[in-house]
């Protein structure tokens, strides 16, 4: 029988993440997946990126994983979400050539050592007492691992959608995988439904781009990378959207097909995402809205298709085009492929740890869309952190889990961990409590000392992060007390529409007015004179990051301090063997959540929904005793 | 060690000592009842007694010694107050029977209650939430009925229903402001900074409305200390007489009558008032006289009501009223002249006149002094009040928040600065009443706008 360190079921965002990173962490791995070519497929939308998820793919960037290098490569559009709005909620977003995207999954893969692609389908878990061993496959084979990561999407069990139509599959010609869930259920795992959808993909040349509102990339495009070479990029042409919006009139005909409708009718059970509803849901829960935007997204350079993006359903496949031709610019359209719902399974993930190991099972993690969320970015940061706690517990080193302070990965697995989830599960920048300081600008300075300890990143770009460290520290000193002369500034300050100051002020004071920059305020008596400004002038970068922090200062701290209050409720720990159902002064909700989740620390508790403040005190009680 | 165990059994006087017809004690734990009946002499043992019920008999001694008739109540885990078995014991009010039932019932192996601790394990046993807890040691603080009835109007959640409501306010407001930072690229139209502002004033306006109640809440709560002072035979100490409607301070025609400072409680519409009849103030070599003077001056420096009286006769002393007003604020300070029945046009100027022997002139004077105590806020058994001084302090530190998110947004910045504010906004009302999660701002935010592409 062949072994393996580790096996990674599923290659898809989270699959690819998880088992590059236990490759180069020196495990060996095996990546069992369906279909090789489809390694790193996008299974809906062409776009990396987003508000908050493009937090998450920075970071999994600085903690050495692959998303980001992979979607610098094959973007086709970058754009910097919410620029107008403070540092801490600029998103970056690229559209992506889906083909290009996958071939360079593929490529990233075959590359890696310590890595062997296994094109099979996974149909058993093999778990002995409490410790996964190993898997069966479809074709026969047992292969047997100290460790087993399960990333395999939306294919478990999973029934495709349209209209009264249903087939099994889990992607668009892809089959689904069976047996997992049964096998895993053996063994005491609750499972759930959940559904997601997708647009019908148009042809590109059956569009009348003429009448409609073009939205073009960044000017000036940034790439999600550290290690992306700024000199050589952007690495392909890049190209524009486009919007377009439904009215009245496609309207009336959608609704038409509501009796032939999936989730009307009550044939879907898995629910759904809110914030990303289907386009008949949305004319229905928002009957006064006249009209819903609609983007149309290019799927590639080459590509004869067209994504569009606001477009999602389960309606019948005539009705989708006879609606679709109501819409501006797609009077002629030619639908290539129809939208589609697809069910699936997934493992309610309070079952998990935040390790993303399983309760459960010693050696079994879960990751990615099966622990109920959606989008790419969000199981690749979960497969990152799979495949790094695995290869961790092989090889005796410690757990590796990230604080809800520290990014946007460890408010993720926290949240899915301590409040399990009833829908898919998608990123928010309103879900970091610490958002000013999880900036997609400082990803580097927060996590990437860690990817050099794990061995995922370079010795020399960590390196240079630490020496920015260093200056950005002793600028924000510098800038703390060195003081500026009425005599020396009040020029620039009236020029740049800001009262003049009395007599001194510092440079960090002053740099608090919106109307001033940094860079001037320092110029103003010549930063050049001073060995730690000289530098951090020389450093765009640093300076930003020291701009940042001056600038808003206050709200920084103030966030902290809110934070700080909570934090030592952190390190107040449970002991995992607690029996809440003795302590009958919780009330009845609380014991069974806590029962069911199982808290590691009190903070954590506090964050379960159902358990009140007095359930705390009472906790507090009872473990100080 | 699986459970919450409180396994000595407690005992205190339920209700407060010295005062009333009545006296109520209470015996809570996992031997009140089999402890009670070995010194209760009834019809039936109360062992075998079912809860809520009440019996009539003696309390008597080991030795046979009758202490006195009582009515015992008993309770059973866990439909009592504590969540435990519970007695209580109903007697007549002497604090000597009190104290004699009490010391019997240690002897038997009981602990005397910490302060608090009844409540204490009936929020443990969760019998009562966290604001109920407060509330209800505010209900054992509390002397007059106004203070009960501010109390069960916290307990009925008048308060908690309040700040809930200014929870939801918070929650909608938030929701317009992570909008539009998690939602930007959506077709929606976001919040104008005026309409926000308005909002976050809409809020801040409740939080000084409750907090507007607090000077109030915390008059029914504590009670207002009210000082008499004025010259020697002013008849200091026959207001204070007849606002008790008994003697209770010596009266004579000598000046010099009241030596030492002499404190009692009375409920004047509901409003407790601390009467201090204080020495009256002059010159002098007398040791224990000018002891006396000194206490009057404390006396004045606790009240939040200063009485100064004058008669008709001696006419109000200016020296002291400047004294008092550097003592206390002069807004403090009711100026009250005596002995009206003497002399109808005495032409001094008062802020009102009254006679200590007719009666005339005290319910203006009660007027006033209840309109200082709590400034001009009307109170209705339906308004909810801040009577907790970590309520008041919750509020204060949320409105301070929102002030700061109102000048950010009111200077551009960008919502999630706004952003940081309003949280913490938010958490503090939640320390009153529990917690906001994200969860709450994202639901609501599915709920009402359509976003999503
Ligand atoms: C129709 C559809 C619509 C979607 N819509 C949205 C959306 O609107 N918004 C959004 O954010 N996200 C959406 N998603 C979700 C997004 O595609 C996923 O969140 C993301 O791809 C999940 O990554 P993953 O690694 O967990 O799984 P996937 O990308 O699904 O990859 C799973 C991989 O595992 C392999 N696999 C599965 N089972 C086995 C097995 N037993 N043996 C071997 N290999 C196996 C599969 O072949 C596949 O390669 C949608 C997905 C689908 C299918
Ligand atoms: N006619 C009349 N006599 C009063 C009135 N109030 C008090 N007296 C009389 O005034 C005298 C002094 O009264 P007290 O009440 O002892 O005066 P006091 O201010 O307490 O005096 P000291 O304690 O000595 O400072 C007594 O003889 C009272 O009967 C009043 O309203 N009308
Ligand atoms: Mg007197």
């Amino acid at each position: 029988m062949k072994t393996y360190d580790i096996i990674v079921i599923g290659g898809g965002h989270a699959g690819i993440e998880a088992a590059s990173a236990a490759a180069r962490m020196g495990c060996s791995v095996a990546l069992i997946t369906m279909d090789k070519y489809a390694i790193g497929r996008m299974s809906c939308n062409p776009a990396i990126g987003g508000t908050a998820k493009g937090h998450l793919v920075r970071e999994i960037d600085a903690l050495g994983g692959v998303m980001g290098r992979l979607a610098d490569k094959t973007g086709i559009q970058f754009r910097m979400l919410n620029r107008s709005k403070g540092p801490a909620v600029w998103s970056p977003r690229c559209q992506s050539d889906r083909e290009l995207y996958s071939k360079a999954a593929v490529e990233e893969i075959l590359s890696t050592e310590n890595l062997e692609v296994v094109e099979d389908s996974v149909t058993d878990i093999i778990i002995e007492g409490k410790e996964v061993k190993g898997v069966k496959t479809k074709s026969g084979n047992d292969i047997a691992a100290k460790a087993v990561i399960l990333s395999s999407g939306t294919f478990l069990n999973a029934l495709m959608h349209v209209g009264l139509n249903a087939k099994s599959g889990g992607r668009y010609g892809e089959k689904p995988a069976t047996g997992i869930t049964e096998s895993l259920m053996k063994a005491g795992f609750e499972s759930g439904r959940l559904k997601t959808g997708t647009p019908p993909r148009l042809a590109k040349d059956s569009i009348n781009w003429d009448v409609l509102e073009e939205q073009p990339g960044d000017d000036n495009p940034q790439p999600f990378s550290y290690q992306t070479d700024l000199n050589e990029f952007p690495y392909l042409p890049q190209v524009s959207c486009h919007i377009t919006y439904t009215d009245a009139a496609v309207h009336k005909i959608l609704e038409k097909g509501f009796d032939e409708s999936p989730m009307f009718t009550g044939r879907i059970k898995g629910v759904g995402p809110r914030y990303c509803p289907s386009i008949e849901d949305k004319i229905v829960r928002f009957a006064d809205k006249e009209r819903h935007q609609l983007f149309l997204e290019p799927e590639g350079l080459d590509s004869d298709q067209i994504y569009l993006n606001g477009f999602s359903t389960s309606l019948p496949a005539e009705i989708q085009l006879e609606a679709m031709r109501k819409v501006k610019g797609l009077e002629n359209v030619e639908m290539v492929r129809p939208g589609y719902a697809v069910e699936y399974d997934f493992f309610p993930p309070h079952q998990i740890d935040n390790t993303l190991e399983t309760k459960l099972v010693s050696g079994l993690y879960f990751a990615g869309q099966i622990n109920g969320t959606s989008g790419y970015e969000e199981a690749a940061a979960q497969g990152l952190m799979a495949g790094i706690n695995a290869a961790s517990k092989i090889q005796g080193r410690r757990d590796f889990v990230l604080k809800r302070s520290e990014a946007y990965i460890g408010v993720l697995i926290d949240d899915l961990v301590t409040k399990s989830t009833e829908e898919p599960y998608r990123m928010f920048t309103s879900r970091a409590e610490h958002r000013l300081l999880l900036r997609q600008d400082n990803a580097d300075r927060r996590l990437m000392h860690y990817g050099e300890e794990l061995g995922l990143i370079d010795k020399e770009l960590s390196d240079q992060v630490k020496e920015r460290e260093e200056i950005i520290k002793q600028s924000i000193s510098v800038c703390q007390t060195k003081k500026l002369h009425a005599r020396e500034v009040n020029g620039y300050l009236v020029s740049r529409g800001t009262p003049p100051i009395d007599s001194t002020e510092t440079i960090s004071k002053l740099c608090k007015r919106p109307e001033l920059e940094l860079k001037e305020l320092l110029n103003v008596n010549g930063a050049e004179n001073d060995p730690v400004l000289r530098q951090l002038i020389n450093d765009s970068v640093a300076l930003n990051q020291v701009e940042i922090e001056l600038k808003y200062e206050g709200y920084m701290k103030r966030q902290q301090e809110t934070i700080a209050r909570l934090e030592r409720y952190e390190d107040l720990k449970i002991p995992l063997t607690l029996n809440y159902s003795t302590l009958n002064a919780l009330s009845i909700e609380a014991r069974e959540k806590l029962n069911k989740i199982k808290p590691r620390s009190i903070g954590q508790a506090m964050r379960i929904s159902g358990v009140s403040p007095s359930d705390i005190s009472i906790l507090l009680v009872y473990l100080k005793k | 060690m699986t459970t919450i165990k409180n396994e000595d059994t407690i005992v205190a006087l339920a209700t407060p000592a010295g005062v009333g017809a009545i006296a109520v004690i209470r015996v809570s734990g996992p031997k009140a009842i089999e402890t009670v009946d070995k010194i209760f002499k009834g019809r039936k043992k109360l062992s075998e007694a079912s809860t809520h019920t009440v019996h009539y008999g003696t309390i008597v001694t080991g030795e046979g010694e009758l202490i006195d008739d009582v009515l015992v109540s008993v309770f059973r885990k866990p439909n009592s107050y504590t969540g435990e078995d519970s007695v209580e014991i109903s007697t007549h009010g002497s604090p000597l029977i009190t104290q004699k039932i009490i010391e019997l019932l240690l002897s038997e192996n009981l602990r005397i209650a910490e302060p608090g601790e009844f409540t204490k394990r009936a929020f443990l046993n969760n019998r009562i939430d966290l604001t109920q807890a407060e509330a209800v040691v505010d209900v054992i603080n509390a002397r007059t009925e106004a203070s009960l009835r501010g109390s069960r109007n916290q307990l009925d959640g008048l308060l908690s229903q309040k700040v809930k409501q200014l929870r939801e306010m918070l929650i909608n407001t938030s929701s317009f402001v992570e909008l539009e930072l998690d939602f930007a690229e959506e077709d929606i139209e976001f919040v104008n900074k005026d309409e926000l502002i308005k909002r976050i004033d809409d809020v801040i306006n409740e939080i000084d409305k409750l907090l507007s109640t607090y000077s109030f809440g915390r008059v029914i709560r504590e009670g207002v200390n009210v000082a008499l002072v004025g010259k020697p035979n002013v008849g200091k100490s026959s207001l204070l007489n007849y606002i008790l409607k008994e003697s209770r301070a010596i009266v004579s025609e000598i000046p010099g009558t009241t030596r030492d400072v002499i404190r009692e409680e009375v409920s004047i519409d509901g409003i407790l008032f601390k009467l201090y009849d204080t020495a009256g103030i002059r010159a002098s070599e007398d040791v224990i006289e000018k002891e006396g003077v000194s206490r009057s001056r404390e006396a004045v420096k606790i009240s939040d009501v200063v009485l100064l009286i004058g008669d008709v006769e001696q006419k109000f002393s200016d020296d002291l009223e400047e004294e008092l007003k550097t003592l206390t604020g002069s807004n403090h300070i009711i100026k009250v002249l005596n002995k009206i029945d003497l002399k109808k046009e005495s032409g001094i100027d008062a802020d009102v006149k009254v006679s200590a022997i007719t009666g005339e002139g005290i319910e203006e004077l009660f007027r006033i002094m209840k309109a200082k105590a709590i400034g001009s806020e009307s109170y209705t058994e339906k308004t909810a009040v801040v009577s907790n001084i970590r309520h008041y302090d919750c509020l204060k530190r949320a409105k301070e928040s929102l002030q700061i998110a109102k000048e950010s947004t009111e200077g551009g910045m960008s919502g999630e600065f706004i952003a940081v504010d309003l949280r913490r906004a938010e958490d503090s009302l939640a320390e009153i009443i529990g917690e906001v999660t994200t969860d709450d701002i994202l639901n609501n935010i599915f709920s009402k706008f359509c976003i999503g592409k």
